[in-house]
């Protein structure tokens, strides 16, 4: 067992601090939530300016030690976030980079690294969520073609997208063709005819996310990585990557929030209730644990060589519980500011809530972990 | 050049860790330990027959009433290097660092172990006898003072100490008049051995971590437990542990098993108080609350004396009193936010 870096790393580190130093007083204001193109273009803009630095492909680095110091270091930064290159870096990039072929990876990956095109994901269907294998979004072969209809939700970034990474049914269930089998992945074009995006309002009274109706929408059959009718492993792929290290930037952020909320505490008194303090010290030591977890679950992705496993399920559950933690606690700390939509905390906890739902819910979760881990019979 | 970060347990680790399991389940398997319980359960019940009545600081039935160490399973122990796992090589021990020692106490754990082991454990190298298993070493720690009548060696203030009726059969006590004293031998570090010891941390810290991984051993244990009785036991027509509910106390079980772990062996790793603080926080919750949901997951099987659960549920309450409490752990840690 071994937390300390090589020269090498500290080395990336110490590189990567200067330049944020240098480079983060010179970016332009963040724009409002609501503005989409706004936040696709700083969103890009940043990505850019990773690549042109030398940074683009990070997320990708064989070294899962060096992402980690990446995330760790540009969340202390208070660098921005992937935002709209999300999906491109850490869900379709890296199926396409695993699974597609050299002209997919040629054509689809150099843009996602330059900030030149935005992807979204078109998983989850309004009866497709937890039971993702479940989709009915239909598509047919039609010459060169895939034709297209269905619906798809939770799409973030769908108005500005260039591309959505898309699940589709090519066979229809049947005794011969279980669920899992009949699925395609497919990249779609944002632009094609038939495709009309819904902003979606969620409960924090922002659009994170939108409703894609597809009404015949035409995609080349090229356009398909892997497969016809092996889509669900080609997800699984991506899906096992974004459970690995999707989060180390979020723990990072966490421990910082927490010493705000100390700061905050000792400055209005609430110090003095040893309940809440011991809370927050109870916190810390979650989040501490919680960092070190992600150490152990990348150092042991790295041993096998291949993508994060269940270890990722048993950080899932307990980060998006200690998450929601965090802001309850924040929320005695403010009083009645918890109750000001202007107070940053007030939406962070409103957007907490997806936490235990969002890639999987808990019960999902605890799903996995009992009978992929403790090998119990599936559950009904 | 060295390796990238890897915290992973190594080859050696992996090794030294299955051949420690062999020796506490060859020397202190489970029925050793329901014959250990057995005949502490038979001396309480007649000291409570004969002392109906009497006062508690009465010194002879103080030590009848304490179960007995058994000295041979010590020795053998001492022999194995269980003791002097991190007494310099020069000095007679194996040489080893903390992440080895996390990982035999978290086996003791595991076969809950009777005896003063962290004490003896931290003695090692500083008090003759010590490392070989021969001289069995407690301390007085947070008012309690474990296995006192059977100690060779008290390191702390155990005047005037009053024996209670423990609610583990296997971790007699006694309390300090005081109320909470100076944690584990605190006081009784002396320079010249603490510097040739590979680390610069307090007892104090160390006894926390090696408890919390003791925690840490009986968690697991009782998860797997729990899974094994879920997939045994059947009821409506199948194993019980097909229902989703069964299944998510488990799920929730590894959940906090596995954050003890990384939290108990990264404090290993980086011998840092604060992260011994917090593993010691998370490994106390993860050990009383899993033993909790064992409990649970037994059905009435859980609620006698014969299952095993309990004795891993009285130990985890025990050891949450030792060491970092709760309370002090949170502090500890609130304050350094």
């Amino acid at each position: 067992m071994d937390l300390t870096y090589t020269e090498e790393e500290e080395a990336f580190r110490e590189g990567l601090r200067a330049w944020l130093a240098d480079v983060l007083p010179k970016l332009p204001a963040k724009p409002a939530p609501d503005d989409w193109p706004g936040r696709r273009a700083y969103d890009t803009a940043w990505q850019r300016t990773l690549y042109d630095a030398g940074y683009g492909e990070v997320h990708w680095d064989a070294s899962p030690t060096r992402r980690l110091i990446f995330l760790e270091e540009t969340e202390k930064a208070g660098a921005p976030y992937v935002g709209a290159n999300f999906v491109g870096l850490l869900h379709a990039g890296p199926t396409i980079a695993s699974e597609g072929t050299p002209e997919q990876r040629a054509r689809w990956l150099p843009p996602v690294l330059r900030g030149d095109e935005v992807w979204c994901q078109g998983f989850s269907e309004p009866d497709a969520g937890s039971d993702l294998a479940a989709l009915r979004t239909r598509a047919w072969r039609d010459g060169d073609d895939y034709v297209v209809s269905g619906s798809k939700i939770w799409t973030s970034h769908a108005e500005v997208a260039d591309w959505c990474e898309l699940l589709v049914r090519t066979t229809p269930v049947s005794e011969d063709a279980p669920k899992h089998r009949g699925i395609t992945w497919l990249a779609m074009p944002m632009d094609a005819a038939g495709i009309t995006v819904r902003p979606l309002r969620t409960l924090a009274g922002s659009a994170e996310f939108a409703e894609v109706f597809l009404d015949e929408v035409r995609v080349p059959v090229g356009n398909r990585v892997g497969d016809e009718n092996d889509g669900w492993r080609v997800t699984m792929v991506t899906l096992s990557f974004e459970r690995g290290t999707a989060f180390v930037g979020e723990v990072v952020a966490c421990r910082r929030l927490l010493g705000e909320l100390a700061r905050e505490a000792r400055a209005n008194g609430c110090w003095d209730d040893a309940v809440l303090r011991r809370r927050l010290g109870r916190l810390s030591a979650e989040f501490a644990a919680l960092w070190r977890l992600t150490q152990w679950n990348v150092s042991e992705a790295r041993r096998t060589g291949g993508v994060p496993g269940t270890g990722g399920s048993v950080f899932k559950l307990r980060y998006s519980h200690a998450r929601q933690e965090l802001y309850d606690a924040a929320a005695e700390v403010l009083g009645p500011g918890a109750l000001d939509l202007d107070r940053a905390w007030t939406l962070e906890r409103l957007s907490s809530l997806s936490y235990t739902i969002a890639a999987g819910t808990s019960q999902i979760q605890r799903n996995i972990v009992a009978e992929r881990v403790l090998g119990l019979p599936k559950g009904r | 050049m060295s390796a990238p970060v890897d915290f992973q347990l190594t080859d050696d680790q992996t090794v030294l860790k299955r051949g420690i399991r062999d020796v506490l389940e060859g020397r202190f398997g489970r029925d050793a330990l329901r014959a250990a319980v057995d005949a502490a359960d038979a001396a309480d019940a007649a000291d409570a027959a004969d002392a109906a009545g009497s006062v508690d600081n009465d010194a002879a039935v103080d030590a009848r009433r304490a179960p007995r160490l058994d000295r041979e399973l010590w020795r053998a122990l001492g022999d194995a290097g269980f003791f002097s796992l991190c007494v310099p090589e020069g000095a007679g021990g194996v040489g080893l660092g903390l992440p080895e020692a996390v990982l035999a106490f978290e086996e003791a754990g595991r076969v809950l172990l009777p005896g003063p082991a962290v004490a003896t454990f931290l003695a090692a190298g500083e008090v003759a006898g010590a490392a070989s298993g021969e001289v069995v070493v407690t301390a007085v720690d947070g008012g309690l003072v474990p296995w006192l009548a059977e100690a060779d060696v008290v390191r702390g203030d155990a005047a005037g100490a009053v024996a209670v009726r423990s609610v583990d059969p296997l971790t007699p006590l006694h309390r300090v008049p005081d109320g909470p004293q100076a944690p584990t031998g605190a006081a009784h570090v002396s320079r010249a051995t603490h510097a040739s010891r590979a680390s610069h941390v307090s007892h104090a810290s160390h006894a926390s971590l090696l408890v919390a991984a003791e925690q840490l051993g009986s968690a697991t244990r009782t998860c797997e437990a729990a899974v094994q009785y879920a997939q045994d036991r059947e009821q409506f027509g199948g194993p019980v542990g097909r229902f989703q509910a069964v299944q998510h106390l488990c799920a929730d079980m590894l959940v906090r098993a596995e954050l003890a772990r990384v939290a108990v062996y990264a404090a290993a790793v980086t011998q840092d108080p604060l992260e011994a603080a917090g593993a010691k926080l998370l490994a106390d919750d993860a050990a009383v609350r899993n033993a909790r949901d064992c409990l649970q997951a037994h059905g009435g099987m859980g609620f006698t004396w014969e299952s095993d659960v309990h004795l891993h549920l009285k130990r985890a309450w025990v050891r949450a009193g030792l060491g970092h409490t709760a309370a002090r752990a949170e502090e500890e840690l609130a304050a350094a936010l």
